[in-house]
Order: C-alpha cells, then structure tokens, then sequence
C-alpha cells in the first residue's frame, strides 16, 4: 500500500517520460539525496568511526558506482563486454596527473573532468575493432588494451613525471579555499566533491540512456542487424558507446587516484579490478544506471561486511573471510545469472510490485 | 632513422645470427611455453566444441588442479593415491558445474554463459586459497615419476640447454593430443562429442544425452587441465598468478580458431615461441615485459583479418 | 505497359508508375544459385506479393530488394535511377523498412521503445542536447513519441505499450514489428511473410492492417506470402517464383490461371 500509484496519471508525454514518473521514486530520490548531503558528512555511517566509514566504504562506493556506470554503458547498454576497465582508470588518473603538472593553477575539478576526455578518446581508439569483432572474441582485444595499457603505464616514464619509484603521488590542490586533493584534503571535502561529480555525471547518463542515443546502443545490443537495418550505424553507436564509458571511467580513475587513494601504483588498475567492475555491473543489473549503484555498494561493502562478522561474531581471521567472500561473491555471479540477469535493480523493481499491494500476498 | 629503421628490421636479425646456440635456447623456450599455452587452449576448445561455452574458468582449474594434488600429498597422502583423488575431485567440479550452472542456463546468449564461467573462476580462487592457502606450492614432480635434472648440448662450442621436465612436457602432451584424437574418432562417446558439437538439437533426436556429454566432456576438460598443471607447476611452480597467465590461451584461440584441436596446438606454438623471440630479440628496444602484451596484439590483428582464425569454422550472418 | 503510365487494376484501384525495378537479378550463394535472372517491377502506392513454393528464393528476393543481399548480377533501380550497393543504413535512409519472418524485434525494450526506434533516423537534436534532455530535445522526443503513439492506436496495440516485447505472444511481436516499420514513415514496405504461425482471427486483423496502411500512408507494400487466399485479397500484382527463376507475373487471377503456377504448387516435375 505504501507503493500504490492510484491517483498518479501522466496526463502528457512529457510526464511519462520522467526518470522517476511516480510519486513515491520521487520522495525516495530526495531522500537519498538529503541524506548524501546533510546527514552523511557531518555523522559518516552511524556505528561506525568516521575517518573509516569515509574512508573505506563511502568515497570508493561512490567512485566505484561512476565506473560501474561507465561499464554498465558499454556491457549493459551496448553489449559489447570488456576487460579493460581497469587500464581505462589509469588513463584517466594518470592523464589527469600530467594536467595537473602542465596546469597547475587550473581548477582540479575541472582537470578531472577533462581527464575523461583522453579516456574516451583511447577508448573509441581500442573500441575500434568492435566494428568486426563480436561478443567475447572482443574480450581479447579489452585484454589487449588492458596489458598493452598496464605495460605502458611502468614503461613510459613521461606518465608519472620519471618518478624513480614509477608511481604518482598526488599533489595538494584548492577550490574555493577547500584544501580538495592531497594529503591534508578532509574527508568531507573528498566526499561531498565525489558525490556532486557522481550525481552530475549520474543526471546525464540517465539522460543519454532515455534518449535517442541510448536506445541506439540497446538496439546494437538486441540485434544488430535489425539496428542496421532501421538506420543506426554500427560505427557511432559502437564508438560512442565505447567513448562515453570511457568518459565515465577515465573520470572514475581520476577521482580513485586524487580524492582516494592519493597516490597510484600500476596494481591498482589491473586485470583483477577489471573482473570487479564487471561483478558490479552484473550484480547491480545489466542495462541500468540504478542498479550500478547498487551494484558497486554491495561489491565494495559486501567482503568489508563479512570480515567483520567474521571477527566479531565468530573470532575467524580477515585471510579466510576474504576468500569466503570471493566464493560468496562467484556463487552470487553465478545465480544472478540464472535466476534474474538483470540483478539487483531487477529484484529491486519486485519488491516495489509486492509494496504496491502489501500486506495482501497479491 | 635510419638506426631506427636498422634496429627494428635488421639489427634483432643480426642478433640471432650472431648467437646461433642462443637462439636455439630461446625458440626452445618458447616452444615449451608453446606447447603448455597449447594444452590449457585444449582444455578450452574441448568445452567450447561440445556445448558452445567459452569456459573462462579453464585457468583457474589447472591451478586449482595442481593446488589439489600438492595439497593431498602434503596431508600425508602418497602421490599416485592423491593423482587419482584429484582426478576425483575434477570429475565432482564436472558434475557439479553440469548440473549446478549448465543446465540452468541451456537457452541464455553466450555472453551469460561466458560471464557465468567468471563467477566460476571467483569461487575456484575463494576456494583455493582458502582450502589450501594462498601461498606457492612446490609441484611433487619425482613422486610422480617425472624426470628431473638437465641435458646438455654443445653445438659447435655453443650451449643449449634442455631440462628434462621440459622434454617430458612435450612428450606427454603430444601422448595426450594423440589419445584425444583417438579417442574423438574411434570411440562411442569420442562420437557423441562430436555430434554434440555440430549440433545440439539433432544429437537430442538421435538420443544422446547432451548432460551425459557434458559432464565427460568438463572432466576431459578438467583432466588436461590436471595434466597442463603438473607440468607447469612442475616447470615454476604452482600460484595463483598461473591463472592470469592461463588468460594467455585467450589469443592461441584466436590464431588457432575456437573449435580447432590441431589449431590450439599451431596457435599455443606459434605464441609461445613469437612471444619469446619478440621479448629476447626487440624487447631491448621497446622495453622488457612486452611478453605481457604481444600476444593479445597479435590476436587483435587476426580478429581484424581472420577472426575464424587459421583453423576455424567461417561465421556467416544470416538475415 | 510504359514505366510513367499509371495502372489500373481489375477492381479499380489506381497504382502509380513504377518505384523499383529488378533488372535480371541473379544471386548465387557459393555454388547455389538463389536467383536466376528475374526482373519485375514494383509500382508506387500497390501491395505486390510474391510468391512460391518453399526454397524458391522468395526470402532471398526480398533480401536484394531491401539491399542486404547484392546480387552478382542485374542491376536494381529505385525512383528512376540505378541503385548502387548500399550499406543497410543507406537503405533505410532511401525510405524502404521492412519486417522479418522471424521477428527482429528489440527483446530488452518495450513495445514503445521498439516503435520509437523506428524514428531513430529522424531524431536529429545532437549529442549535448541528448546530454541535457531539456528544451529541443524534449521537444523532439516528446513529437516522435506523439507520433508513434498515433502508429500504436491505429495497430491497437495500446494495451501492451509498456510490456517488454519478448513476453508478447507472437501474432502481437508481428503487429508491433510492423508498427515498428511504420514509424519509419517508409516509401516502401517489405513484409516476409507477416501473416506465418497465425490463426484466421489474427490473418484476417493482419489483412486488415496492411490494406488500412496501403491505404492510410499510401505505402507501398511488398510481400512474400504462402496462403493464397490472403494473397488473392490483398494483392494487386503477384510474381511467382520457383526454384530461383520466375514463373508468372500478373494480377492474382491471371497468376492464379498460370499453369506453370499450378505445377509448381502441386510439384509437377518441371
């Protein structure tokens, strides 16, 4: 009863045509938001002590959920799955690291923004072969840009400004008097900087998917031949699928690199992380922006979750919860797939059907 | 530039000229490497020839398989006995991935199957490294009769080197690609398989039980991937980062095409040995660890031109 | 008959002069030969069938019309000029859309969805204004979906609007491909066999809503049809093909005449 829409009428076109058309979803997105803004800067995650819940869960989720977007446009949305994710990061961060050595005085905001752009750019580079290649013969050429990519990060010294240790660290930078990167950047900075970029960039996919350009990447995913047919050219939905994702990515790297870790070493964007986001996009939900936020929180919190359990109820050690997690997690992959292949946001859409017509059992 | 031009055509040449017991070390090398890319693209061709998977998690069951051995013989049990245990254990993953994972997902696109074989690969490293920890295991390599130690020759005042375990490699992998090929064409179920593979709907008609099929075919799968885990464990060692290596059978397919034995066998050798030749010889120029990527552009340059790859089956779209 | 004289069929109907005109057409598939030099011609605003018994390389036929196949040989020729190999995009830019024998329909969208991708081509507003979605290319949006909106009354398929597509039974994925082709707004209609896997309830709907296309947008229809009663109601020309030659070319009765027709039909040696 909480769910019922009666009374809700789309009178026009344009109201049917809403991100969110009914009332409820409304009042839950401004919650959501109310409590990103208001609530959670000042008192982190109740139960837990505030440096880490900002740390460790709140500011990765929420650049994870960016990448998870990202990928989500490409795997979920076009069709077209990839492995390089994590190289695609790098791009990113390590772009931006040399912006912010060839503009130092330029707003860091605007320079992680701008990062995105070299990300897009190598993507729709290494997405080119998906003109010829289909489903996972183009896993091999993702894999090729992803070890290709790793490579160069340690072997082009110009990257991280022939740094002897081969990593990059992090200069501190200000907007508006904040202190944003660097060692002494608050974590509520960090936060709130993350989180406005994550609703921002979140708006236009949201945007892009509803529209014309979205649906001429879901028809390349449905049928290609009939996407064809009807007039869509392979090449600009491909590409710019492969370069809006890219977008996202890149800018995700950035921000993983400048508002998290501070720092980057060529691990952090290797193949592993690539099979992460990739979990994430398929638990969260394949073809939907909602469900990459689910999916990244739950991938991110879930192995956090069960260490601690672990320890505390039960006195078992971090190593062996780590790898009950990563079984949890496979099996978790594996019956997504067979019992709803559209994930979390899916099983979501269900429990709102049951509120519609809660406490009646249909 | 034209020493630019020089060192990358000429000069890697003059190099391998020059240092002939050398080169001969290094192709070697690589066709080693070669023939154990080859086995773990077996493995992958088995599967994907019978039910159309691409089986992402073939890497992590040669580790897992080599895991298993070493860790049964380390509690105590006696080599030959924790073989057979472990031969045991594959078949039980066979079974369980047909009937837990396959037959849920008969009708989804291949791209779910794909993904589904990477939820797999996850619960194979989970387990692993929780059963038997995630430290590197040394391969029981005499328990099991496999030769060890190193020959010698001296061509010319030259030096090339051959490591027993290395020809034993190639022995028993030529003995396997041969009972194989045996076992397709003059067996029963060597038929079945076939069929199978050609065509799900018409082996159904004919009463073969595509589950049946698929369990053996799994546990073929499964016992390459034992045998390619003992020999490369035996050759460096067995650890988790096998797996990522394993990645590398990914372009063997390409080259040698999906559904082709003989084709993972000229593909696995044909990136073993590039691989190593392009490392030793123009690594200098470019860098070291171009092994980590050569592969995959070689691969990439096939999809572009050849993607049924040498061996292939053609793909045609029908309207 | 000229190609700029108008035509008029036995019950009076007009049809105009010729749109599209196959000129020895021969298609070959390795070493079998699909098409062996066949011309017809197609007429603006008629519905003309083609017919033939199973593998007589109707589908095919189609195929070269539509431009997904290019025949080795013949040339084809639209509105008066000679039509170079396209790429299928070119083609649908060109006006002609089609359905197909065994639905391609967008499985992950809805109903409305698949007929809004058939605007695809129309919706121009660019990629930042896609970004924004405020102001023109609302607008945009909200004028196509207006229009498809008309296409999905007329096709009464506004009951499943919102079902994914998918779990429709199949004479309504029929009904909504076709709206899907409509939405195109095409010059020429292909349908492959539209009325395949119906009962007499759904064909006679089916009928209904080809001749109310014909007849409403003035569509030109081709279609490959097996039952030959639908064929005799709603065709103006009929081309018989059979074993990759063709047969007999008229209106339905003189078809329907033709002995080689009926031999063929009835799989007399030949």
């Amino acid at each position: 009863m909480f769910y019922r829409e009666a009374g809700q009428y789309n009178t026009t076109y344009e109201q049917d045509l809403q991100a969110f058309p009914i009332k409820q979803d409304k009042i839950g997105i401004a919650i959501w938001l109310v409590l990103a803004y208001l609530f959670v800067p000042f008192f982190g995650i109740p139960g837990l002590e505030y440096g880490f819940a900002m740390n460790a869960i709140m500011i990765p989720v929420l650049i994870f959920t960016i990448t998870t977007i990202g990928l989500n446009i490409l795997v979920g949305f076009t069709g077209q799955i990839s492995l390089g994710t994590g190289a695609f990061m790098g791009v990113g961060a390590y772009a931006c690291y040399k912006l912010t050595s060839y503009f130092p005085d330029t707003n860091i905001i605007i320079l992680i923004l701008a990062s995105g752009f070299v990300s897009a750019i190598v993507g729709a580079l290494f997405g080119l072969p998906s003109l010829r290649i289909k489903g996972f013969y183009l896993v091999v050429a993702t894999l090729a840009a992803q070890f290709f990519l790793e490579w160069c990060f340690i072997r082009v010294g110009w990257l991280y400004n022939y740094n002897p240790s081969g990593a990059i660290e992090v200069p501190q930078r200000e907007v508006l008097g904040w202190i944003v990167t660097g060692p002494s950047a608050e974590p509520m900075t960090r936060y709130l900087v993350v989180l406005s970029i994550l609703v921002f960039l979140a708006v236009i996919a949201g945007n892009l998917t509803r529209g014309r350009i979205g649906r001429s990447w879901m028809m390349i995913r449905d049928m290609d031949i009939a996407a064809e047919l009807i007039g869509v050219r392979p090449l600009t939905a491909k590409l710019s699928a492969f370069a809006v994702s890219s977008y996202f990515i890149g800018v995700s790297g950035a921000l993983m690199v400048f508002m998290w870790l501070g720092a980057a070493e060529v691990e952090s964007f290797d193949v592993n992380h690539s099979f992460l986001y990739l979990f994430m996009v398929i638990l969260g939900g394949l073809g939907s922006i909602t469900g990459s936020f689910m999916g990244a929180a739950f991938i991110w919190t879930f192995p956090i979750i069960l260490k601690e359990l672990g320890k505390s109820w039960f006195g078992i050690n971090a190593t062996v919860m780590e790898n009950v997690s990563l079984v949890a997690i496979g099996v978790m992959i594996v019956v997504i797939l067979i019992a709803e292949p559209h994930g979390m946001a899916r099983l979501w859409q269900i429990v709102k059907q049951k509120l519609r017509i809660w406490p009646f059992p249909h | 530039m034209t020493d630019f031009l020089y060192s990358i055509f000429v000069g890697p040449f003059a190099d391998m000229i020059a240092l002939p017991d050398f080169l001969m070390q290094v192709l070697w090398e690589g066709f080693v490497a070669g023939v154990l890319y080859a086995l773990i693209a077996l493995g992958f061709v088995l599967i994907f020839k019978a039910s159309g998977v691409f089986n992402f998690a073939q890497g992590i069951m040669v580790v897992f398989s080599g895991l298993t051995l070493v860790g049964l013989y380390e509690l105590g049990v006696p080599a030959f006995m924790a073989l057979i245990i472990t031969l045991g254990v594959m078949y039980v993953l066979a079974f369980s991935v047909e009937r837990f994972v396959l037959r849920k997902l008969v009708n989804q696109p291949d791209i779910i199957l794909f993904m589904a074989t990477i939820g797999l690969t996850n619960i194979l490293i989970g387990l692993g490294q929780w059963i038997f920890g995630g430290e590197t295991k040394t391969m029981i390599t005499e328990q099991l009769w496999l030769p060890t130690g190193s020959s010698v020759w001296e061509p010319n005042g030259g030096l090339v080197i051959f490591q027993h375990i290395d020809i034993a490699a190639t022995v028993i992998a030529v003995l396997m690609i041969v009972g194989l090929g045996f076992f397709f064409s003059y067996t029963k179920v060597g038929r079945a398989l076939r069929a199978v593979a050609d065509d799900h709907q018409a082996s159904l008609s004919v009463g073969i039980s595509l589950n049946q099929i698929w369990v053996i075919v799994w546990f073929a799968a499964g016992i390459v991937a034992l045998v390619t885990g003992i020999m490369w464990g035996a050759r460096s060692d067995v650890s988790f980062s096998l797996q990522i290596i394993a990645l590398k059978a990914l372009p063997v397919l390409v080259l040698g095409g999906f559904t082709s034995i003989p084709g993972a066998i000229v593909g696995g050798l044909i990136i073993g040995i590039g691989e190593k030749i392009f490392e030793i010889y123009w690594g200098p120029l470019f860098g070291s660890g171009v092994e980590g990527w050569f592969a995959y552009v070689i691969a990439l340059i096939f999809l572009l031109f050849r993607p049924q790859g040498l061996f292939g089956d053609k793909i045609i779209e029908r309207v | 008959m000229s190609t700029a004289e108008t035509f008029i069929t036995p019950d009076g109907r007009t049809i105009g002069t010729v749109m599209m005109e196959m000129k020895n057409i021969t298609l070959r598939f390795g070493g079998v030969i699909a098409i062996q030099d066949i011309s017809f011609d197609i007429r603006e605003g008629e519905i003309r069938a083609i017919i033939g018994p199973n593998g007589a390389g109707k589908s095919s036929m189609l195929n070269v019309i539509n431009g997904f196949y290019h025949p080795q040989e013949g040339e084809v020729w639209f509105r008066g000029a000679k039509r170079p190999s396209m790429k299928p995009y070119q083609i649908a830019k060109q006006g002609i859309a089609r359905t197909f024998q065994n639905i391609a329909l967008f499985k992950g969208m809805t109903t409305v969805e698949n007929v809004m991708t058939g605007r695809q081509l129309m919706m121009k507003k660019s990629f930042l204004w896609q970004m924004l979605r405020v102001g023109p290319a609302m607008t945009e949006e909200v004028e196509h979906r207006r229009r498809c909106e008309e296409i999905i009354d007329f096709l009464e398929i506004q009951h499943i609007r919102k079902e994914p597509v998918g779990s429709l039974p199949y004479g309504l994925q029929k009904r909504v491909e076709l709206a899907r082709a409509l939405a195109m707004e095409p010059k020429l209609l292909l349908l492959d066999e539209p009325m395949a896997g119906m009962n007499v309830e759904e064909k006679e709907d089916m009928s209904r809503f080809i001749l109310d296309v014909n007849d409403q947008y003035g569509t030109t229809i081709a279609l490959i049809e097996h039952d030959m009663s639908v064929v005799m109601d709603l065709a103006d020309r009929v081309v018989c093909l059979d074993y990759g030659k063709m047969l007999a070319d008229g209106t339905p009765a003189e078809v329907q005449k033709n002995q080689a027709v009926i031999d063929a039909y009835l799989g007399v040696e030949h």
